[in-house]
């Protein structure tokens, strides 16, 4: 009887001990913020366009970390965002769910500055604050700013916003791959070059 | 200084293709005609787009500038030649991917005509900074390939000295020989280019390299260097030692490190069109308008090497070289091997086109079909850079940039060796290409990411620190109304408090109400009133006092007082009182509360006209005033001797203390009237009345004051009640509607003097009055049952 009391005793003595430690190193050690969050929030393209169905990218980062969302909801960003999330959170790859748009070209907000009448209702809009204008005075969108979340279409009383796709330019213009002639023989090059 | 045998370092890899220089090296250095239309695009350098200083329809000389630097990493850009400004706008570009960038074009006016130069023959007087502002307003930039500007490529490590300047005249790639054709027949003009790097970046060591299948060019450049303190290194051919981190490697046997610039290991490498242009910058006062340029290629008749201005086309370059359009095939800018195909003839030649390669189907055929890659590793035997070709090559078709990225993807300098040697035709070089240009514009992506987040971040800040601010606003704006407010009840309540006057003032208005009562009325109803009340307590106080003579003796007095008080009400009333007279048995005690109030009462209204009369009194007001004095001094004057027995000395203080204020006051009145009106007799008279008058005051004062301290602590203050919360909230109330009913009263008077319709002021004052006179009675009704009690 008093070995077992012994052995309660001590277990209970390490329990209070190793609990004690514990408790220390989760207030010496406490993180801030929550990482995986934030790992998830950089992937994102941080157009805060919302559709994902979340307030912006910050949330969807929360509800794909925490809420179990599906990694494909985010149409700016498209494949390469899926793919980084699935090799960041290892989870299959998905298709982009087509409910919440398609991934399209990168385009930004164009202002018909002729037919804006300078209500502001875009600069509220923008989360970004690339639109510059004040009341009754004309907007304009700086293009450099604008992620292209068209957040601001709809609240045109106007219609004067276009979402128009950036022009290549020589500075951004890429190179392309060499289309995929190998898996061609010498003798098929005729057919190749064709 | 070719004495000391020179050590000439080997780089890994590299190929010997076949050179055909021969070709453009016949027919020397040719001038190339002024063409009738130069297209300058604003983006010949790496780095930010020029801006345009001219508008279209300028007349413009040659030299002059037309478009300014943007930024650190930019270059200006001048007119090659005089004419007129016919478009700024976007125009055929020599580009990898055939889109137009924008452009000035200038048409020549065929004069050509210079505008005012000002060369400097002795810049080694000038500092350094001096030359490297000259260089970079000059519009140099790197004339070999890329094309960087070259003031900023000088200083691009300021803390880092530079102990050795490198000279490129290695031009390996094949066809080309701008270069070669530049050091041959301009090698003193190079020289000087150099010594005036040398004045810049004083190098402990400057390396003129030069491949050995240049002889006439290593033989002029030895010639024109002679004893100076440059060394012309001649080392053996082979492609790609032009590159420059090749160069320095053969040149010193050191290696750039990766993503580092020469500049890092101390070394600087210039390229001999660079120089050339140093030297017409510095010591000609020229910008850079021009370049030497090689024409070859099998679809020319005469291929050759021309000094041509920046802009000219390449159509007219072509056709002064004779150009075969049925046998051009291709027509690349740069060399085979890291030039490009062009998709027009009619995009111009730019400060670092140093060759036009117009080949015909033979000399350029179209790549074979490429094959799957055998692992041979013969490209990473020619790759030059010591990377692994073969690796990067999967890693680019499984689009991998991270292990693109540790493969050092970024050190390929894209010479085209690997594919060169690739048995199976692969186009290495152009995976590579396409790999980075994705790899940078996601990082691209990625940075404008971060950027997004970060603005959206300041902006969510911003809003919610808005908010905040205009939540703290209202509530300061909240706590400075209830302040105010409070320090309106606090004061109105202390002010009935404290002096018994208020009280009679609010009487006194009260008594201005036609509330049913004339004033004369209520007047005498409070008057009544109070006297019953002062009757009441006098009673009261004999009957827990029986034996205080004094006080008995009074109580008829008050008794006789009060009764007179309610029949002149009554009377006024126009009614016969039916009401008990008061009590027979009244006490003295009651007189003294009587005489005080009315004595209170008095002041009240001296004061209220002395307020009306205002500094300007009319002659009516002033006898008002007058008639009041003399009741408030005939009440005074009965006030104390009927009180001083049971009242507290404080009393007598305060109005001794009101009597001096009030003597005071009316000498300074006289005095004032004395200084507005002259000497007059009277008016001394008065004035000298007024102090002795002070002067007695004072005396009772002193007297007063001296009573109170001897008496204080043994002062008993039998009336003296603490305030209950009914009392005061009833006072509060009273305070407040006096307060409204002034404001009421203010109203009507504003209205009249505005000749403004009165109805509705008069009509809030006549609801203020019934609110005030409510309030009043309340008070009196309380005060009254307090008494009883």
């Amino acid at each position: 009887m008093g070995m077992i009391l012994t052995a309660i005793l001590v277990l209970l003595a390490l329990a209070l001990i190793f609990g004690a430690i514990l408790g220390y190193a989760a207030i010496r050690f406490k993180v801030d913020g929550d990482p995986i969050v934030d790992q998830i929030n950089a992937l994102l393209p941080q157009t805060q366009c919302g559709q994902c169905g979340h307030p912006g990218c910050k949330p969807y980062a929360q509800g794909i970390a925490n809420g179990g969302e599906p990694i494909n909801k985010c149409p700016p960003g498209g494949e390469s965002t899926i793919q980084a999330l699935a090799d960041l959170l290892d989870v299959e790859v998905l298709p982009l769910d087509a409910e919440h748009g398609e991934e399209k070209a990168r385009t930004v907000a164009y202002i018909r500055e002729a037919e804006c009448i300078g209500c502001t209702k875009c600069i509220q809009a923008c989360p970004v604050d690339a639109i510059l204008g004040a009341a009754k005075q004309m907007h304009t969108v700086i293009i450099d700013e604008c992620t292209g979340c068209d957040l601001c279409v709809e609240p045109c009383p106007v219609d004067c916003i276009d979402m128009v796709p950036l022009p290549t330019t020589p500075q951004n213009w890429k190179w392309d791959y060499p289309l995929s002639g190998e898996t061609l023989i010498a003798t098929d090059a005729q057919r190749g070059a064709a | 200084m070719q004495a000391a045998p020179i050590k000439i370092w080997d780089i890994p890899g590299g190929i010997h293709p076949a050179e055909h220089k021969h070709e453009s090296t016949q027919r020397g250095l040719e001038v190339m005609p002024l063409p009738a239309r130069l297209v300058l695009p604003l983006q010949q350098h790496i780095g930010a787009r020029s801006e345009p200083v001219v508008a279209v329809g300028d007349q413009v000389l040659k030299g002059q500038l037309l478009a300014e630097a943007t930024g650190l990493v930019s270059c200006p850009l001048h007119a090659p030649t005089s004419g007129i400004v016919t478009a700024i706008g976007p125009a055929p570009f020599p580009h990898a991917s055939g889109l137009e960038e924008w452009a000035i074009t200038l048409d020549s006016d065929g004069e050509d005509k210079w505008t005012d130069l000002e060369p400097i023959a002795d810049y080694q007087s000038l500092e350094p900074a001096t030359l490297l502002d000259m260089i970079r307003l000059a519009g140099i930039s790197g004339m070999g390939g890329a094309g960087f500007p070259t003031s900023a490529k000088l200083k691009a490590r300021p803390e880092q000295k530079i102990f050795t300047l490198i000279i490129n005249g290695t031009e390996c790639e094949p066809y080309i020989t701008a270069d070669d054709t530049a050091m041959r027949y301009k090698a003193a003009e190079i020289v000087a280019g150099i010594e005036i790097l040398m004045h810049i970046l004083h190098p402990a060591d400057v390396l003129i390299g030069i491949e050995d299948n240049k002889p006439e060019a290593i033989a002029a450049m030895r010639a024109a260097v002679g004893d100076r303190a440059m060394r012309v290194i001649e080392f053996p051919t082979k492609y790609p030692s032009g590159g420059e981190k090749q160069l320095i490697q053969i040149l010193t046997g050191k290696e750039v490190p990766s993503g580092g610039l020469p500049a890092d290991i101390g070394m600087v490498c210039q390229n001999i069109g660079t120089l050339l242009a140093v030297h017409d910058a510095v010591l000609l006062g020229q910008p850079l308008i021009k370049r030497i340029t090689t024409l070859t290629g099998d679809a020319l008749t005469r291929p050759t090497n021309v000094e041509a201005l920046i802009g000219t086309p390449i159509r007219d370059l072509l056709q002064f070289a004779g150009l075969q359009p049925d046998k051009l095939y291709r027509l690349v800018m740069g060399g085979p091997m890291m030039g490009f195909t062009l998709q027009s003839l009619d995009a111009p030649i730019l400060k670092t086109s140093n060759c036009l390669l117009a080949g015909s189907i033979e000399e350029l055929p179209p790549p074979p079909v490429a094959q799957p890659c055998i692992r041979c590793g013969l490209c990473s035997e020619a790759c030059p850079a010591s990377l692994l070709p073969q690796q990067l090559h999967w890693f680019a078709l499984g689009k991998e940039h991270d292990q693109l990225k540790r493969l050092n993807l970024f050190d390929c300098i894209e010479c085209g060796c690997c594919s060169y040697v690739c048995p199976s035709s692969i186009p290495l070089v152009q995976y590579y290409r396409a790999s980075k240009a994705e790899i940078r514009a996601l990082d691209l992506q990625t940075h404008k990411a971060d950027h997004s987040k970060q603005r959206f971040e300041h902006r969510q800040a911003r809003l919610q620190r808005e908010t905040e601010q205009k939540e703290m606003d209202r509530k300061v704006r909240a706590e400075k109304a209830a302040r105010i407010k409070a320090a309106k009840e606090a004061a109105q309540p202390s002010e009935t408090e404290t002096s018994a006057e208020a009280t009679t003032d609010v009487t006194r208005i009260e008594a201005h109400k036609p509330t049913g009562l004339t004033p004369e009325q209520k007047q005498l109803k409070i008057a009544a009133a109070t006297a019953q009340m002062a009757l009441k307590k006098a009673q009261k106080q004999i009957a827990a006092n029986p034996d205080n003579v004094d006080l008995q003796a009074q109580v008829p007095e008050l008794e006789q007082a009060c009764e007179q008080a309610q029949r002149t009400f009554d009377e006024a009333m126009g009614e016969v009182s039916v009401k008990a007279p008061a009590p027979p048995s009244a006490a003295g005690a009651d007189d003294a509360k009587r005489l005080k109030i009315e004595a209170a009462m008095a002041r009240a209204s001296l004061k209220k006209a002395e307020r009306a009369a205002g500094d300007s009194p009319t002659e009516e007001q002033e006898k008002e005033i007058y008639a009041l004095r003399e009741q408030v001094a005939v009440a005074d004057a009965r006030l104390p001797k009927d009180e001083a027995p049971r009242k507290p000395l404080d009393e007598s203080l305060k109005k001794a203390k009101l009597d001096a204020a009030m003597a005071k006051a009316a000498l300074k009145k006289a005095e004032r009237a004395q200084s507005e009106n002259g000497e007059d007799a009277a008016l001394q008279e008065e004035i000298e009345r007024c102090r002795a008058q002070l002067s007695d005051a004072l005396g009772v004062l002193e007297q007063a004051e001296a009573k109170a301290s001897q008496l204080e602590t043994s002062q008993q203050r039998a009336e003296k009640k603490p305030v209950d919360e009914t009392t005061l909230q009833l006072k509060t109330d009273m305070a407040t509607a006096k307060a409204s009913f002034k404001e009421a009263e203010r109203a009507v008077q504003e209205a009249r003097e505005n000749n403004a319709d009165t109805g509705p002021a008069e009509t809030e004052l006549a609801n203020s009055r019934e609110v005030l006179d409510k309030a009043a009675k309340a008070f009196a009704a309380h005060m009254a049952s307090k008494e009883t009690n």
